[in-house]
């Protein structure tokens, strides 16, 4: 029946309900409540995870040099797939730390950050009645970005074993039960997602824990998706080991990097994909069909920075090589200050985040117990208002339902100056103080 | 992705793909070298755009649109307009949803709307003077047959002016018939507007959202890449009312997050410069459609000689080239292929001058309509269409 609105004052809003079913449940996020509260409150800001110093000196030259050069069709758009210079060196890079002939014509795709990598390997693989196992605590948009494929998030916990008296805390002690991740796959389970190194404990996955799920997987038949965007920063001599290596894996894997992890420039937004022909195929088509083509400029600056780290590799001038040593001190001075004052630090293996106990500040926030908001969650927006430092509650890692199993936990970013986790210490240690004298 | 390929090799003119081969202007590649220096804007930025860039955004179009334009809630920026196309339709389409498209399309509409589970319907541009075309104006829609299109199923219709492939400027009264129809029927507008400075003279870009009834309604979208030849900084940006724009706030918080941040803010320097000189001639939103308008002329000028047709565009960066008046006879390529396509791989090999077959742009049954027809694009430096002229000038002196 056509309707005469065109006799009423003009009807000029939608009167039916106007947005796409595939949204619900998907419209809260973290990040744009706590990068608010960050940037209005926050003096000394441990929040979301980006570096506060610059980006080597070889990559900003490279950006200049291609910008000041006689091509300036490196404004215009390039292949959709990926910058020819940047897929040919991650195929040269990736293929030397998997031992295998990669094509970085179907075996690389780029993508605008690693989270539109993750968004076309979930539009990709995921329909509904799929479930996909995530491990928590998660970076949050794994949860979402299934929810809005269409299929159904199955969660599985880190659990934290007791460290032995005396010893502090370590992202190692956070493990999986293996009887209850094999409770977890069904017949309907399409996909797991592993994030080694781990956002927010840090954990690095070992051997044993890798070949678990790889077990599983193959069994199952089921895909991995593999978010390894920290896969340089892991500290005491650790080695971050490629899940796609194992028996296998490389057939049912991608693997998903990121330039802004890799080289400190989080605001390029540029990440790739690296994975089988047979998966990277699907990629193609939703990456054809929602952005097409990434930014020019940028990749062909990470394509001569991957092409002097593939020349310096292993070698102490390499930034991967300095860069973790870097971040290992500054995760070590964290670490003391948090202690000093009475917050019990998780040491991680990886990462650039570090997860601390805060119980013994409790006192300054109460607890609502009647509030559906989850404790740490409270703490931490307490914490920015009242104290000028910003951090992130656990709680935002977690599902709905297990928001309150760990509820005294805030997450802290500690790539930062040094100038930047002194200021914090400074917070911290004139907290204490005026706590002890209360 | 297929004609890219093809036309890759440097010993072909390319008229294909739209790809300026002119420099971006001085100054917008100098506020991008400034902004490398600086540390926090190699870092994430806001998602839903940077501050900087959604405030030039709104001064620019709160001029252009005549309202207030909210920088934080109006306006969302994503990578290119093909990222605003696609945050659009997830956020707003979904299966048992129609969406009108007028065909010729650009060609990423139909799988786009099929990807979010809806059902295009097509209806044809048609030409007045029954097939003798010269100008884009002469390409209408029936506005009957358009409004046998709508039902109640209709959650959208897709506009695209200026138009891509044929260059149609949308009239003022043509944007009427749509617009009434839309709040008839209670459904919303998708422009995309991305070609909306390249008007040539005798024609004014309309905003379809500045009709009464349409703010409310409809999305309006723009793109760095045709504003300032940069197509391979991919910035593009949709402009709404507050309750349809957080929908495709909530798809891009899931989707990618963030744009590149020293894109954003070299746009915005840019964006800066020219709105305050939007009532100055060299502004570059006006002197580059005069730029063009003059190789538009030297195109068409070029291909009528040749013993082709062209369409003459009132907007954009491309012209529809009528191919059938040369008759070449290419019924023993025994391809199922559309006679377009076979025209343009034949141009290619035989000519070295490579366009795009317009049933590129087509739905299924309105093919057989456009196959007769190419397009060139246009937004090519001097010595490009030089030796576009010189192949153009010798074409009939060889034997087919």
């Amino acid at each position: 029946t056509s309707k005469s609105f065109l006799s009423l004052p003009l009807q000029a809003k939608m009167s039916r309900p106007v947005q796409a079913r595939r949204l619900e449940g998907v419209d809260k996020n973290i990040w744009v409540e706590f990068v608010k509260l960050a940037a209005t409150y926050s003096k000394v800001n441990l929040g979301q995870g980006f570096p506060d110093f610059p980006a080597p000196d070889f990559l900003r030259e490279a950006f200049t040099r291609a910008l000041s050069g006689e091509n300036h069709m490196l404004h215009q758009y390039t292949r959709a797939f990926g910058h020819p210079p940047l897929v040919k060196v991650l195929a040269q890079l990736f293929g030397k730390l998997l031992g295998r002939d990669l094509d970085p014509m179907t075996n690389v795709m780029v993508t605008v950050g690693a989270y539109q990598a993750l968004f076309c390997c979930f539009q990709a693989f995921v329909d509904e009645g799929d479930e996909v196992i995530i491990i928590e605590p998660f970076f949050d948009c794994y949860e979402s970005m299934v929810k809005m494929a269409g299929g159904t998030p199955v969660f599985i916990p880190l659990r934290l074993k007791a460290p032995k008296d005396g010893k502090l805390m370590s992202s190692a002690d956070w493990q999986l039960d293996p009887a209850e991740l094999a409770s977890k796959f069904s017949e309907r389970t399409k996909a797991i997602v592993l994030n080694s190194p781990n956002n927010p404990l840090g954990k690095v996955f070992s051997r044993g824990e890798l070949e678990l799920i790889a077990d599983l997987c193959v069994k199952h038949d089921v895909l991995c998706i593999s978010d390894e965007v920290y896969e340089w920063l892991v500290y005491d001599g650790k080695e971050h080991i490629r899940i796609a290596s194992l028996q296998g894996m490389w057939d049912r894997t991608v693997i998903i990097g990121s330039a802004g992890k890799t080289f400190s420039v989080t605001g390029w937004k540029v990440g790739w994909t690296v994975g089988p022909d047979r998966l990277l195929q699907h990629l193609r088509t939703v990456h054809q069909n929602s952005v097409y083509h990434c930014a020019t400029i940028a990749q062909e600056a990470v394509a001569q920075g991957f092409q002097r780290e593939l020349m310096l590799y292993g070698k102490p001038d390499s930034y991967f090589v300095q860069l973790s040593k870097e971040l290992q001190q500054k995760r070590d001075w964290l670490v003391q200050s948090l202690e000093a004052v009475g917050m019990k630090p998780i040491v991680p293996e990886g990462t650039y985040f570090l997860v601390a106990d805060i119980s013994e500040f409790k006192s300054d926030v109460p607890d609502v117990p009647s509030s559906d908001e989850p404790y740490d969650n409270r703490f931490a927006k307490w914490m920015v208002k009242n104290k000028g430092l910003a951090a992130i509650p656990l709680s935002a890692f977690y599902s709905k339902a297990h928001k309150n199993n760990y509820n005294n936990f805030i997450r802290f970013c500690f790539a930062k100056e040094e100038a930047t986790l002194k200021a914090a210490n400074e917070i911290l240690q004139k907290w204490k103080k005026e706590k002890t004298s209360s | 992705v297929e004609f890219t390929k093809v036309a890759a090799d440097p010993s072909i003119v390319n008229l294909g793909q739209g790809l300026p081969d002119i420099s971006p202007p001085s100054y917008v590649k100098e506020e991008l070298a400034k902004v490398a220096a600086v540390d926090r804007l190699n870092q994430y930025t806001r998602g839903f755009g940077h501050p900087s860039l959604v405030k030039a955004l709104s001064q620019v179009y709160e001029g252009v649109c005549g309202r207030k334009i909210d920088p934080l809630t109006d306006i969302l920026v994503t990578v290119g307009a093909y990222g605003s196309l696609f945050s659009t339709i997830q956020a707003l389409i979904e299966e048992g949803d129609e969406v009108i498209i007028i065909e010729p399309f650009y060609d990423c509409y139909e799988p786009m709307v099929k990807m979010a589970g809806a059902k295009p319907v097509f209806i044809p541009l048609r030409c007045k003077n029954d097939g003798n075309s010269a100008s884009s104006a002469d390409w209408v829609l029936d506005p009957a047959e358009l409004a046998n299109k709508f039902n109640s199923k209709t959650k959208a219709i897709i506009l695209n002016t200026p138009h891509n492939p044929i260059g149609k400027v949308f009239t003022r009264e043509e944007l009427q018939v749509i617009a009434d129809l839309c709040i008839k029927h209670d459904t919303l507008c998708i422009s995309d507007e991305v070609y909306e400075w390249l008007v040539y003279k005798g024609n004014k870009h309309v905003k379809i959202a500045t009709l009464p009834g349409m703010w409310e309604r409809t999305i309006t979208i723009g793109s760095a890449g045709k504003t300032y030849s940069v197509t391979g900084w991919k910035l593009g940006w949709s402009i709404g009312p507050k309750n349809l724009i957080k929908h495709l706030q909530v798809v891009h918080q899931n989707t990618l997050y963030t744009c590149p941040t020293p894109l954003q803010e070299a746009l915005a320097q840019a964006l800066w410069i020219d709105s305050k000189r939007m009532d100055d001639p060299d502004c570059y939103f006006y002197s580059l459609s005069r730029e063009l308008e003059s190789k538009r002329d030297r195109m068409a000028q070029l291909l009528r000689e040749a013993g082709l047709k062209p369409v003459v565009p009132d907007g954009g960066y491309f012209m529809i080239v009528d191919v059938s008046t040369l008759n070449v006879d290419l019924s023993d390529v025994d391809e199922e292929q559309p006679y377009d396509y076979k025209f343009v791989k034949w141009m290619i090999t035989s000519k070295k001058l490579s366009a795009i077959p317009l049933s590129a742009f087509c739905g299924p049954e309105t093919k057989k309509q456009f196959e007769k027809y190419i397009r060139f694009c246009f937004i090519k430096k001097d010595s490009t269409l030089d030796a576009a002229e010189v192949i153009l000038k010798n074409w009939n002196k060889q034997t087919v």
